[in-house]
């Protein structure tokens, strides 16, 4: 991440080296989170929600109670000032004096960007828009480090809204940094990826195709990453039910998987994947949520600059 | 038709026929109260045509706006009646507050401080991307 502002605003902000860092660091406090109960002893932690959200905001918040730090902040914007049209940059220069780090989720795309000009208290994107989600990605990283014993030579396919999906969008940008990655985009026309993150695969060198159908693909997949097509992101209501249910992942479909198949979900799941398939072991979903925790107790501490301290 | 040649000044030459018009207002020549000409439709050798402006004091240019709008253009910067200094532009790898992001979900679009920043992703193409949602603009469209 960007050493000087300490923020995490994009997975670009973190360096190759800082990302394998933070894994290592989540994959340890995994290993022994008692180790860590006071690391934060001390520290406030604002969770600014202008949007609802159940695993990141608690995930975070959780995070840094067990890191044994404070919390404070809000779950929506009408519970905010924002709904008396407070702007997000007055709200974040506010927050600023009562809170030693800020997680931000907001609608708008770029909206943690602005806000990180606007305060030298360290910011965390907790998703902006369908833009970027960068602690979803983390989380997906360690879930997939810890699933399969590494980053690179895999067939991984994202299945879904690839078009307003953040965590996607952030998924292939860290994942194509990897070296025999190849990605198979499975969306129908109207959800195709956006053309940036299409540039950023031809730029990495990475194999990548696009296809209609996940069953085309089932049997040659590592990593299936599924999404939830997001109402919030529609304008038209029409368009959101044609879409909603085109892809529904059940176990016939995944006969043909392979046996160690990584089938990971950012949550919340609607009717993309059946719940017959939460007792395949080969569902990850769950384990992932957990994962969430852990990867944000390392990235509070590494904005925080507490990992070092943990080394002395 | 003559216009006189300026003293202490500003040349723009080579702008795109037709253009002429659109830099006068971005650059709000029409505020200024000393002497500024527009020729249209100059002969030139090199494009065939062009727009050339004269301002007859020295102003201080939005360089990436002209390199934005017309990266051909160029500055000649005149002193004692004389050509002191000639500046080619470029393809700016940045603007800010010269186009508008246009993308709705875009925090751009809704807190009115924020300054609409575009970096440079594609020069051969002239795509920029807005710093805050990425979205991509292509056309030229000024933001004024």
């Amino acid at each position: 991440m960007n050493k000087k502002t300490r923020n995490l605003i994009s997975i670009r902000d973190i360096t190759r080296k800082d990302l394998e860092e933070m894994l290592a660091l989540g994959q340890r406090i995994m290993e022994c989170p008692g180790e860590y109960k006071d690391v934060c002893r001390g520290k406030k932690l604002a969770t600014l929600f202008f949007e609802s959200s159940t695993r990141t905001r608690l995930s975070f918040e959780a995070a840094m109670i067990e890191l044994g730090g404070n919390v404070l902040g809000f779950s929506s914007a009408d519970s905010s000032s924002a709904a008396k049209g407070e702007s997000v940059s007055d709200t974040v220069r506010t927050v600023s004096f009562y809170a030693d780090i800020i997680a931000m989720r907001h609608p708008k795309e770029g909206a943690p960007k602005a806000a990180c000009t606007r305060t030298e208290v360290p910011v965390i994107n907790a998703g902006d828009g369908g833009h970027f989600h960068p602690t979803q990605t983390l989380t997906d990283l360690l879930t997939i480090k810890t699933e399969k014993g590494r980053l690179g030579s895999m067939v991984i396919g994202l299945c879904g809204d690839l078009c307003f999906g953040r965590t996607v969008h952030s998924l292939i940008e860290a994942m194509s940094e990897y070296p025999g990655n190849e990605f198979i985009l499975i969306s129908p026309e109207e959800l195709r990826a956006p053309d940036y993150i299409r540039m950023i695969l031809d730029k990495s060198g990475c194999s990548w195709r696009e296809v209609r159908k996940m069953e085309e693909v089932m049997e040659d997949l590592d990593v299936l990453y599924m999404t939830r097509v997001q109402r919030e992101r529609f304008f038209n209501e029409e368009d959101y039910a044609r879409l909603k249910d085109t892809y529904i992942l059940d176990a016939e479909k995944l006969i043909p998987a392979k046996p160690d198949l990584c089938i990971m979900h950012p949550l919340p799941r609607v009717n993309e994947i059946s719940v017959v398939v939460d007792d395949d072991p080969r569902a990850c979903y769950f384990r992932q949520a957990l994962c969430g925790k852990y990867i944000r107790m390392a990235l509070i501490m590494t904005l925080l600059g507490l990992e070092k301290e943990m080394r002395r | 038709m003559n216009v006189d040649g300026i003293k202490k000044g500003i040349v723009l030459d080579h702008i795109k026929a037709g253009r002429g018009m659109d830099i006068y207002r971005l650059l709000h020549l029409e505020k200024m109260k000393c002497s500024v000409a527009i020729v249209q439709n100059a002969r030139s050798t090199k494009y065939g045509r062009k727009d050339i402006i004269k301002i007859d004091e020295m102003i201080t240019l939005d360089m990436d706006m002209l390199g934005y709008i017309d990266p051909n253009i160029t500055i000649n910067i005149v002193e004692n009646g004389k050509l002191h200094e000639k500046k080619n532009l470029e393809l700016p790898e940045k603007l800010t507050n010269v186009i508008r992001c246009h993308n709705p979900r875009c925090i751009t679009s809704t807190e009115q401080e924020i300054k609409h920043t575009f970096l440079l992703a594609d020069r051969e193409n002239r795509i920029y991307r807005c710093i805050y949602c990425d979205v991509a603009h292509k056309e030229q469209m000024v933001y004024y």
